[in-house]
């Protein structure tokens, strides 16, 4: 829920609880602006309301008033239901009016621009027509921070080759007869770029978490995970079978808390000494936009002999001067983090996960992961996509594309959020993170929001519950860095219109002003 | 009572007040005192505490005494995993290795279209419209027309109303299985299932039965056994749901499930089946589509057929296929697909041309590998010494030695001399918590573009490795 942006000085067994400043990043601190009573109260009442009619809506479809629409069970009688009721009374009546904003169907690139093929609707969102048009709209929904998402160049040559030489598929597992050259070429470039000893990719991030954690902990570990974390790493950690603690977001002093009362305690009911004790953390959160603590992290892992796992999967090639991720940005050691996890999905505009870290580790996983041995291993064009990327970024110099796009995205940054939020939106996250969401709080805001954008030619992403709290409902803007300076004064322009439309800038902290009236 | 007790009862009394007023005050007061000293004791003094509280000095030195373990074990240098053959170039018919070319006889590569040229011309085609990934999962600007487009060829081609596709096989049924089947409800899973149903059992958190391998008998007996439990409770029995999970072909074993049966029980125990077929898609049935046509039963008793884009149809990703009202749940719940990117547009352009050569081809690739396999399963059964473990029109075979003698040294030694030979196979690789851990074997798999003299040549080699490795 919302916080106030200073909290009470609480007891502490060590120097946590105040972000350790670095040098080139003096006291920036996360903002997180209480929510408006108004809000809450215009929003609570907008759940009820739709409840209401939900139930009334239901009740005439039980009694055949008005048509079932969407698909029936063809089954025969005697069979259990095969969905509880329940379950799907949100996703009937809440989820089905606004859907017409998720899924959304693309036809090009998913680059600074993109085509979004139109559709209509007849029957309120049950079903979609395309009417052949495509709305071409500035981008700001796709995970695409460094820009790589292009149809054309040297690395879509690359890409071209390989597929000519390598194929499309090893159909076979890493294990057996699935490792090619240019795995171990990719692994080895990985290394270097993340400064680690060794690294091994698989073909997808969700499942380099899943099937990976399982390798690293098991019974009588314990694993203290942020409240936050992607369902992933929830996953990874369940099917583990270790002992799952939860602590505040971000909050390091209910993290050393847990981390004292777990060691002296030890396991439930035996008492026994904990096995390993890992914490598993997020460079940025998606959602939130909010950055890890990494150098509190660090210090209370040496303290406490914890282990640490960090998903970088917004923050490879995103934060940092060199683009190495939020190890990078907050100029800590490579080698302090115990296991270090990505996705090529975001940054490099391709697919998969790695996990890199020193031999032995790399070794272990490779011998005992789920995706080394059953999965089959990954294509070569995106391998050849990843190389290629890593190449440019791996290149120090200032001049060449790698550097300028690593700059691109962070000058970006700033200035989009310095703008919006002396414009008067209520912005959560870090200062530096290129996830930037502007609260909605309500659900017929999340929707109007999302058409009236695409309206003016801007395809964002909005999200409600259950990705987000209750009240809290937001846009999420992505950076990146092939939006120009030009793009993002339009995006902005059309954001005042429509902020003003849905009444929404309504921040105390920065009280609202036009935007031609914001510096940056 | 009668009225002479009440009588009796209170001549009594009387008699104790009387004692009291006449007895000296030490005996009075010292009566009085016992009294309170036991009411004390029995309802006012603390109990001893259990545990005494740890002070913080204390609490301080369990933690400088803990000592965890390392994060990792220390890894056996000579794992398989850790030496595993790096290849270069195409790995389809053939591969490079060391330099030379081999026959490839270990990936699953059915109908031969890795490499083929095809397919890769579609799939440039693809990298220069949409570029190569798709920056994003499905519900945010990641559904691509080409996605959409897949998922109705592939709903076309089984006859079904609609498909789901997933950016990885192994993620495919591992995540179908818990959307549906939560905590209460009851898993029928067969012993023999391959690893990623076993993971997707877990996570869903279900009552899960396991029965023998393909024995109808065991299954019938945990239905029975379940039935008799419902009778017991026929409220609760109301709101647990029960499924079969089960393979078309499974691929640690080579058979083929005895699926008649096994629809004829769904409607006597009103179970739901979900059918996993990865590798009965395009190697079973007339023209490819699986277990379903080789039995010829209909689709639609089937409640969920599931599969994977990785095997026959030289792609990457998986999907499932079915009635719009139990797929479409998959696009909320499936975690696999909501939380994840979505395919690559390549890889599903190459799956959509891979569809369209089945679908031109129509029965010759099938009739072919299906024949082929027949032909293959009858060579090696002439060898004296193998054990061949699967149904004779299955194109993925197990090769077992007799008895004492198979172990995974001996299948080794095998595999490594048949590579001097330029044939390439392999040991089949699990991990050792498996479910039920298959025996030590050589997985065999047919590329339909083998011909006879190489199958002999196979089968020539074989029988050199099983001479030397017995002598």
């Amino acid at each position: 829920m919302a916080r106030t942006s200073r909290h009470e000085k609480k007891k502490t067994f060590s120097n946590i609880g105040e972000t350790t400043p670095v040098p080139e990043h003096p006291s920036l601190e996360e903002v997180y602006e209480e929510t408006p009573f108004s809000e809450a109260f215009w929003t609570y009442l907008n759940y009820v309301m739709l409840n209401i009619f939900g139930w009334f809506r239901d009740l005439l479809r039980n009694a055949r008033i008005e048509n079932r629409k969407g698909s029936a069970e063809n089954n025969p009688t005697g069979f259990v239901p095969l969905y509880q009721s329940y379950e799907s009374f949100y996703t009937r009546n809440v989820y089905q009016r606004i859907s017409d904003c998720f899924n959304r169907p693309i036809g090009s690139v998913p680059g600074g621009k993109l085509d979004v093929l139109e559709r209509v609707t007849d029957d309120y969102n049950w079903s979609f027509q395309f009417t052949g048009n495509k709305i071409t709209s500035i981008n700001l929904g796709s995970y695409n921070y460094l820009g790589f998402a292009n149809n054309s160049g040297h690395i879509a040559e690359n890409v071209i080759n390989t597929i000519k030489t390598g194929g499309i598929a090893t159909a076979s597992t890493t294990q057996e007869f699935g490792t090619l050259m240019q795995h171990r070429k990719l692994e080895s470039l990985l290394a270097e770029f993340l400064g680690t000893e060794d690294a091994i990719a698989f073909g997808m991030g969700f499942a380099t978490n899943a099937l990976n954690i399982p390798s690293l902990v098991g019974k009588g570990c314990l694993i203290l995970s942020d409240e936050l974390n992607h369902t992933s790493l929830v996953l990874g950690s369940r099917l583990s079978g270790a002992t799952i603690k939860v602590y505040k977001h971000n909050d390091m002093i209910h993290l050393e808390k847990l981390l004292r009362d777990a060691i002296v305690s030890g396991q439930p009911r035996t008492h026994r000494p904990w096995r390993k004790i890992l914490m598993i953390v997020e460079g940025v959160y998606s959602m939130e936009g909010s950055l890890c603590k990494l150098p509190e992290l660090i210090e209370l892992k040496k303290k406490y002999k914890a282990y640490l796992y960090l998903d970088e999967a917004h923050s490879i090639g995103a934060m940092g001067s060199r683009g190495r991720g939020v190890v990078d940005y907050w100029k800590c050691d490579f080698k302090d983090v115990d296991v270090l996890m990505g996705t090529f999905t975001k940054s490099f505009a391709a697919a998969g996960g790695y996990i890199a870290g020193n031999k032995d580790l790399i070794n272990h996983i490779r011998t005992t992961s789920h995706g080394t041995a059953y999965a089959t291993s990954m294509s070569p064009p995106v391998v050849e996509q990843i190389t290629s990327v890593l190449h440019l970024l791996l290149d120090d110099n200032e001049e060449h594309e790698g550097h300028r796009r690593i700059s691109q995205l962070a000058w970006n940054t700033r200035y989009f959020r310095q703008r919006l939020t002396k414009m008067g939106f209520i912005v959560y996250g870090h200062p530096h993170s290129p996830v930037v969401p502007a609260l909605l709080y309500s659900p017929s805001k999340i929707a109007a929001f999302n058409r009236e954008m695409l309206k003016r030619g801007v395809a964002v992403v909005t999200v409600g519950f259950p990705a987000t709290p209750l009240v809290l409902g937001r846009v999420r803007f992505c950076l990146s860095a092939s939006h120009t300076k030009e793009m993002l004064d339009e995006v902005l322009k059309h954001a005042e219109e429509v902020g003003d439309l849905l009444n929404m800038r309504k921040s105390k902290l920065n009280p609202k002003r036009p935007f031609h009236q914001t510096e940056f | 009572m009668t009225r002479g007790d009440i009588e009796s009862l209170a001549t009594d009394f009387y008699d104790l007040l009387e004692s009291f007023k006449h007895a000296p005050v030490y005996h009075l007061s010292f009566e009085i005192f016992l009294v309170l000293a036991v009411s004390w004791l029995v309802f006012f003094r603390k109990p001893r505490p259990i545990e005494k509280k740890l002070t913080e000095k204390e609490k301080q030195e369990l933690i400088d005494e803990w000592q965890p373990e390392p994060l990792v074990p220390s890894v056996d240098p000579n794992h398989p995993a850790l030496n595993v053959r790096v290849l270069d170039g195409i790995v389809g018919k053939t591969v490079e290795i060391d330099g030379r070319t081999s026959l490839n006889f270990a990936t699953f590569n059915f109908l031969n279209f890795v490499g083929k040229q095809r397919i890769a011309d579609k799939a440039i085609q693809a990298v220069q419209k949409y570029g190569v990934g798709s920056c994003g999962p499905r519900g945010f600007y990641g559904t691509i027309d080409i996605h959409l487009e897949l998922e109705e060829r592939l709903a076309r081609f089984f006859n079904c109303e609609e498909g789901i596709i997933y950016s990885y096989g192994f993620s495919t049924i591992a995540s179908i299985i818990p959307a549906y089947s939560k905590r209460n409800d009851i898993l029928f899973v067969d012993e023999g299932v391959h690893y990623a149903i076993q993971k997707g059992v877990e996570a869903s958190r279900s009552h899960v039965k396991w029965f023998r391998h393909n024995d109808i008998a065991d299954l019938e007996r945990l239905l029975a056994e379940q039935e008799i439990l419902d009778k017991k409770n026929p409220k609760k029995a109301r709101s647990i749901r029960r499924f079969l999970i089960i393979e078309g072909l499974y691929v640690n074993y080579g058979d083929i499930c005895p699926l008649q049966r096994m629809v004829e029980l769904k409607y006597k125990y009103k179970y739901r089946i979900f059918l996993d077929e990865s590798v009965s898609f395009g190697t079973i049935g007339q023209t490819g589509r699986g277990v379903t046509e080789y039995y010829n039963i209909d689709r639609q008793k089937i409640d969920l057929i599931s599969s994977t884009l990785e095997y026959a149809v030289g792609s990457i990703g998986g999907f499932a296929v079915g009635s719009s009202f139990v797929v479409d749940h998959q696009r909320l719940s499936a975690q696999g697909y909501c939380f994840s990117a979505s395919l690559p547009p390549l890889l599903a352009a190459a799956a959509i041309e891979a569809l369209n050569i089945m679908e031109e081809d129509n029965t010759t690739l099938f009739e072919t590998i299906m024949d082929k396999s027949k032909r293959l399963h009858k060579k090696i059964l002439s060898i004296k010494g193998y054990i061949v473990n699967g149904d004779e029109i299955s194109p993925l075979k197990h090769l077992r030695l007799t008895n004492a003698l198979n172990t995974i040294g001996r299948l080794e030694e095998i595999v490594q001399f048949a590579q001097t030979r330029d044939i390439t196979i392999t040991v089949a690789r699990y991990l050792s918590d498996e479910h039920r851990l298959p025996e030590p074997s050589i997985r065999l798999i047919l590329n339909v573009e083998m011909n006879d003299e190489e199958l002999e040549f196979l089968c020539t080699v074989l029988q050199e490795a099983l001479v030397k490795v017995t002598t």
